[in-house]
């Protein structure tokens, strides 16, 4: 059945990289498409990564919800970033703190990490079992949970209805 | 559209410039790059889209989202091991550093051959 999912999910991802990179659509170009996107999922095994995503109406609201708060975020960051850059003063508190994570899928983790890095002032250093650390360039908390709280919790509320 | 997309590319410049500024001016290599990694995404991705906005008529723009994800995709991960990295050959952090919650739990000490 995962294998069923993972699949179908696979051939949606390379199907529309296909048709993003074969531009307007030709039926020679389609038709290829789908024959080597049938052969490359005939000779893998390792989309089974992809299993974690779920598939029903509320995380897929939530994939584009989240795609546009990240979106968001990754504006934020750089503004962020900018000022700090230009104010002659280089406002920075920097610091690597710890955080603890709810997600247990390795997908999910590596898109929790990875929306951290592009996020205002955090850059993940290192995932180690549940804990994260985590570059801040302006610690504001001390402990775990205050840290989990500001830097974490909110791309977490996503991803776990994503990736469960 | 060309004016569009000019306008576009000039802002995504500036902000890779800010970017190029920020590893000139911050302390350490972690700051160093915080800036490199988030004025880059954002100067690339606004690079592409004006590209993209100014040749309408090359029909690009299906390859250009692919180039944006890569971006979006590869730009965190090069730069979490580039961290990474540095920290576990010692690379001291900043003294206006506050804390340093992976040296204390010293997990280099840990992993590896032993």
């Amino acid at each position: 059945m995962s294998k069923i999912k993972s699949t179908l999910i696979g051939i949606v991802l390379l199907f529309t990289i296909w048709i993003l990179l074969a531009g307007n659509s030709q039926q020679e170009l389609l038709f290829g498409g789908i024959t080597v996107i049938l052969l490359t999922l005939l000779f893998q095994k390792k989309f089974l990564v992809l299993e974690d995503i779920k598939l029903n109406p509320k995380s897929i609201s939530y994939m584009v919800i989240f795609f546009f708060v990240f979106l968001w975020e990754l504006f934020k960051a750089n503004i962020d970033v900018a000022k700090r850059v230009i104010s002659p003063k280089l406002p920075i508190n920097p610091g690597i703190v710890k955080v603890k994570t709810k997600l247990k899928s390795p997908l999910g983790r590596a898109f929790l990490a990875n929306s951290i890095t592009l996020t205002p002032g955090t850059l993940t250093v290192e995932m180690k079992d549940e804990y994260f650390y985590i570059h801040w360039i302006d610690v504001k908390v001390d402990d775990i949970e205050g840290a989990t709280k500001s830097i974490v919790s909110n791309f977490e509320k996503y991803l776990e209805v994503i990736f469960g | 559209m060309p004016l569009l997309g000019s306008i576009i590319t000039l802002i995504g410049s500036i902000f890779l410039f800010l970017g190029a500024l920020g590893i000139f001016r911050m302390p350490d290599v972690y700051n160093r790059m915080q800036a490199g990694t988030k004025a880059t995404t954002l100067g690339t991705i606004l690079f592409l889209l004006g590209i993209s906005f100014g040749h309408a008529e090359c029909g690009c723009l299906g390859k250009i989202v692919i180039l944006i994800l890569f971006v979006i995709f590869t730009n965190p991960v090069s730069s979490n091991a580039l961290a990474r990295a540095a920290h576990f050959a010692g690379i001291k952090l900043t003294k206006r550093s506050v804390k340093d919650d992976l040296g204390n739990d010293n997990l280099e000490n840990k992993g590896g051959e032993k």
